[in-house]
């Protein structure tokens, strides 16, 4: 078994070189924000005869909405992503349409007003802060603060994974995309804490043994447990990412990349970061005594 | 083997069992509240049907202010009602807004049409003077010549609202009195002679539906101020059946891929943890038919989640079991021990959830807040039933006499 603490630069590289990944995506290419955030229609129509995109952009020219996003999600059934409408402007082009291809059954009808992506984003932010906030003082409390420091670095390294992955994937962001983040940031926090609880037990039992080897023995002590945690959690989200349907695949594919880059910091990040945070302090106090 | 704890688990086995069969599945038709599961209402995303929200304007009339939103409240509450549809929710959220939420009706983008229209009733003089408004009407409905088949929607005015009909009817024989509805005309009759039976009507509908429509909306009043939909969400009912069957295929899969994995990495632990994993899920069925936590997509996937959770307890605490036993110690002093340790772990991990599950809770809206109910009500849950059944179902595997560490893992 390799030493976790002797070779943590690696982990840091690897986790720095995703983040980096992730934001030179999200610098050049941006998020795919759905219209919880930007505003407008989101409609799913459900065609009684095959039809193709290039049909319904046909369709939609009729009432200037040609530019809109369509997407086929299904057999026969187009997602379009259309400006904002007025109730008797959607039911006006989508009655039209329907009419136009042959019928077609409405699956289900977004509306959502500028302001409310707004406020969203505002209510997400504060969402986070205030439950990372909220984490800090709880492990502080439980544990200690450079603990609280080292687990809220892992949780910001999985909110950093997530949306550089849903940026380089593209991965539609609405407003369940908040629920998933900080669902991760609960369970990233969940993991973390089991080790850090066994650091906590392994210090109380065994004073003299060296920092890093107590801490690597923590970690391969509840090693077992990590990875088995997330196995029975990727199982249910793969079953859900397979047959759950299309309306809570992208909720399902943040919750995975969310789960893996959670287990991966919990081990190779938080307590790695707390052991240099404790080394540094203790570099400190040496120093400052070294001074007087 | 002690044949009288085998017993017990046994009896145990069963009971858990009948439980399950009955909280699911419609066998006792006569019971009221079984199964259990159609006790818990489904989200507008599982059954389909619409929510919006409506954000009041200013008209030249009148301002937003409590008066005005408490009057558009009831108004809209008149219509909802009037169109038939069972428990609906409709609440005023913050200073200016109205959410209206209307389960399984067939076509819901109809229905926010008609809960969002004015309704605003003139009668105009040629001149353009407003004589009378829907507030001086008393009722309005519709109805059918019986020899012409004309559709109708029959007016009558209130005391005060005769009283000026008759007045300004009488002014104005020979001219015109235009009927506007949201300044539309509708009618433009010319007056052939005062009326002052404080009745009159509107023709020229195709349907009696339409009429009643028509009707409706102007008996629940007129809209007191401007709503806009800034939101609306509409989930047609196939779509909705749809995500209900996959979700249930998928949680089944998932829920089939944890149990047996637990069986084959933990053994005889494993498969009392499957058995307590059957007991939480009870539980949680339990409580959210009690509470009637109201069951959505996103709802169905915190619980799938939360099972994770709960797998998660026993796992930790197994693993301290396996340390405890290759410590050496008997297998119920190791069971107690591994219990005690681990239970500190399990309370820290699953306080720092249930922080997140909070704040979701508190700053989310609808799906999210499902979300996060489903999510706590898991983590409770889990907590309760490891620290309680886990422990006690291992207690009695080990009276038994299976003694074999190998079996616990060992």
């Amino acid at each position: 078994m390799f030493h976790i603490i002797k070779t943590r630069k690696i982990y840091y590289i690897l986790s720095l070189a995703i983040i980096i990944l992730g934001i030179v995506s999200l610098l050049t290419r941006g998020l795919n924000l759905g219209i919880d955030f930007t505003g407008g229609n989101l409609v799913e129509l459900r065609f009684k005869n095959p039809t193709t995109v290039e049909n319904v952009r046909a369709a939609l020219a009729d009432y200037n909405l040609e530019d809109s996003k369509i997407q086929s999600s299904g057999e026969n059934t187009y997602l379009i992503r259309t400006k904002v409408l007025s109730q008797q402007e959607s039911d006006k082009a989508f009655n039209g349409i329907s009419e136009k291809l042959g019928g077609a059954t409405m699956l289900r009808n977004e509306l959502v007003g500028p302001v409310i992506g707004k406020e969203l984003t505002r209510q997400a932010l504060l969402a986070l802060g205030i439950a990372s906030v909220l984490m800090v003082l709880y492990i502080t409390w439980r544990f200690e603060f450079l603990q609280a420091i080292a687990a809220i670095g892992a949780l910001l390294h999985d909110v950093l994974v997530m949306v550089g992955m849903a940026s380089l994937l593209q991965i539609e962001i609405d407003s369940s995309f908040v629920a998933a983040v900080l669902t991760i940031i609960g369970y990233s926090i969940n993991d973390t804490i089991v080790i850090f609880d066994r650091i906590r037990e392994n210090l109380r039992q065994n004073r003299k043994e060296e920092l890093a080897d107590l801490v690597n023995k923590s970690l391969w002590q509840t090693m077992a447990r990590s990875i088995n945690t997330v196995l029975t959690v990727v199982f249910v989200l793969l079953a859900l990412f397979f047959f759950g349907g299309t309306t809570i695949h992208n909720f399902v594919t943040l919750l995975l990349i969310g789960i893996i880059s959670g287990a991966y910091s919990s081990i190779f990040n938080a307590s790695p970061i707390w052991y240099d945070l404790r080394r540094l302090q203790r570099e400190r106090k040496r120093s400052v005594k070294a001074a007087a | 083997m002690k044949w009288g704890k085998v017993l017990r688990l046994f009896a145990v086995i069963i009971a858990v069992a009948v439980i399950a069969v009955a909280s699911t599945q419609p066998i006792f038709p006569n019971v009221k509240w079984l199964p259990l599961t159609k006790e818990i209402p489904l989200g507008l995303d599982l059954q389909g049907g619409v929510h919006v929200t409506l954000e009041a304007k200013d008209t030249p009339q009148a301002k937003v202010n409590d008066e005005t939103m408490k009057q558009l409240l009831q108004t809209i509450e008149r219509r909802v009602n009037a169109f038939g549809v069972s428990e609906p929710i409709i609440q005023q959220e913050g200073k200016n807004r109205i959410i209206v939420e209307l389960a399984g009706i067939k076509d819901p983008e109809k229905a926010v049409n008609e809960i969002i229209k004015t309704a605003f009733l003139e009668f105009k003089t040629e001149d353009g003077k407003t004589i009378l408004t829907g507030a001086d009407l008393k009722n309005a409905v519709e109805s059918k010549d019986p020899v012409s088949g004309a559709v109708e929607v029959d007016l009558e005015f209130n005391k005060e609202g005769t009283e000026k009909f008759a007045s300004v009817t009488s002014t104005n024989v020979g001219k015109r009195i235009a009927i506007l509805l949201d300044g539309q005309v509708l009618q433009n009759p010319v007056v052939q002679e005062p009326i002052t039976g404080g009745k009159a009507r509107i023709t020229g509908y195709n349907s009696l539906e339409e009429a009643h429509t028509i009707a409706v909306l102007l008996k629940s009043g007129a809209l007191p101020l401007k709503a806009e939909v800034i939101e609306k969400r509409t989930v047609g009912p196939t779509l909705g059946a749809d995500s209900l069957d996959k979700s249930i295929k998928a949680g089944i899969i998932g829920v089939i891929a944890i149990l047996a994995f637990m069986l084959g990495y933990y053994r005889v632990p494993g498969l009392v943890a499957n058995f307590a994993l059957v007991v939480y899920a009870l539980i949680v069925l339990g409580i959210f038919a009690a509470m009637h936590v109201v069951l959505t997509l996103p709802g169905i996937a915190a619980f799938l989640l939360s099972m994770g959770m709960a797998v998660d307890a026993n796992v930790i605490i197994f693993e301290r079991l396996k340390e405890e036993l290759k410590s050496g110690k008997t297998l119920r002093s190791a069971i107690d021990a591994g219990f005690k340790r681990a239970f500190v772990a399990v309370l820290d991990s699953n306080v720092t959830t249930l922080i997140a599950a909070a704040v979701l809770f508190y700053y989310g809206s609808g799906p999210i807040k499902s979300f996060a109910v489903a999510l706590s009500v898991g983590i409770l849950t889990s907590m309760f039933t490891a620290i309680t059944f886990t422990r006690w179902m291992l207690h009695n595997t080990a009276d038994t006499g299976i003694k074999n560490t190998k079996l616990y893992g060992a």
